[in-house]
């Protein structure tokens, strides 16, 4: 682990991992999207509305997938002080905010043809939101703490603690329907068992491992930037200096 | 103290502060279990009957068989169920596409007297994803192929 942390041995893994994630990902999120989009059948409830199901439930996995990279990565940063843990923690939660935004919206469009509604404030629903509020409220942190100073420093490590707080939010969603009766339906997909026939499992699942990969090479890209922005930084305060 | 030392200070630190956490949460939704129910089921209503025009949401399956049309054409009389208790609702607009017989909804407005008289109906859908195909199926070949998906 502690081999990156150098950056320049993780930037040069980085450069040809991140083309290597985002061009099968991008191949099989839009291939999963077709199949789901124009072969696969209609519901026998939904009708043509069940398509939702293949960008939705991809980015609700990826919204709360971005929120545990953030809580690994801020335990490494917090006990381990590992310098890139913070760098993959702020990376991961622009693109977790916007798979998130995207499940809500998504969601927002599916209810209303199908339940009858544009929203409720049932358990599910009202957790997704909050944890939309949370990667606002984590953005800002970041931004704030990386103005203040550099990782390591305090206002690096509230930023951490915040990410690790936030984190109880993801069992609350995970099991909001399960604890409560909410409008929204219990998990369809649960160790080992589906109750999705496999004509939309299989569109959905290579789906998830397609936007999944895209999310992994996004992350390692912004890594990257923010590394060449910590960098610029420093340079410039040395010539500022000198 | 060495470097190791002030890592496993921090990583007991760490894990205490989060078994509080967790701790916290898990007792906060603990409090929460009937607060945050988004509707009642029909026991809850009959065990414990909400004041008479307050408004109230009950949820439960629609029972197979008991959807009246009345003549006006737009109000609808049908009975709630889960299991253990029924209760009537009548509900007068445009129904959601899944309000089907056997399925679930939650229904928003009030108690008048036995009757539960709804302003809103919301269908509520259930975890299974089966493709329309299999409609045409007879019942036990559907069964089938539900059962292999599970």
């Amino acid at each position: 682990m502690h081999g990156f942390a150098n950056p320049a041995r993780f930037l040069r893994l980085a450069r040809w991992l991140t083309p290597l994630l985002l061009v099968p990902g991008l191949v099989m999120a839009l291939g999963a999207l077709a199949w789901g989009f124009f072969v696969v059948p209609p519901d026998r409830l939904m009708g043509d509305t069940v398509r939702i199901l293949f960008i939705h439930v991809p980015a609700a996995w990826l919204g709360m997938a971005g929120w545990s990279t953030i809580a690994i990565s801020s335990v490494v940063e917090l006990v381990w002080r590992h310098p890139l843990a913070g760098i993959a923690a702020r990376a991961a939660a622009v693109p977790g905010a916007v798979f998130t935004a995207i499940c809500l919206a998504t969601g927002s469009i599916w209810a209303r043809p199908t339940w009858g509604t544009w929203w409720v404030w049932d358990g599910r629903l009202t957790s997704f939101l909050v944890l939309l509020f949370l990667y606002f409220g984590y953005i800002a942190l970041a931004g704030a703490a990386q103005r203040d100073a550099a990782a390591g420093s305090g206002a690096s490590r509230v930023t951490a603690i915040f990410g690790l707080v936030g984190a109880i939010n993801i069992p609350i969603i995970n099991r909001s329907v399960v604890w409560w009766n909410s409008l929204h339906q219990p998990p369809s997909i649960t160790m080992g068992k589906s109750a999705i026939d496999a004509a939309f499992l299989y569109p959905l699942l290579i789906g998830a491992l397609g936007f999944s990969l895209v999310f992994g090479g996004v992350v390692l890209m912004r890594m990257r930037t923010l590394l060449a922005d910590i960098q610029a930084e420093a340079r410039l305060r040395r010539k500022a200096m000198a | 103290m060495s470097a190791i030392k002030a890592k496993h200070q921090r990583l007991v630190l760490l894990v205490i502060a989060l078994v509080a956490l967790v701790g916290a949460g898990l007792l906060a939704a603990w409090a929460l279990r009937n607060q945050a129910a988004y509707f009642y089921v029909p026991s809850d209503l009959v065990a414990r009957p909400p004041e008479p025009g307050r408004a109230v949401r009950l949820g439960g399956m629609v029972e197979k068989g008991s959807i009246r049309r009345a003549a006006d054409g737009v109000t609808i009389d049908f009975v709630v169920g889960d299991g253990k208790a029924r209760v009537p609702v009548r509900f007068t607009g445009i129904t959601p596409d899944l309000f089907v017989e056997g399925s679930g909804v939650v229904a928003e407005g009030r108690m008048e007297g036995p009757t539960f008289v709804a302003d809103n109906l919301l269908a509520k859908h259930d975890e299974k994803y089966v493709p329309r195909e299999m409609k045409d199926m007879t019942a036990s070949q559907a069964k089938q192929v539900v059962a292999e998906t599970k």
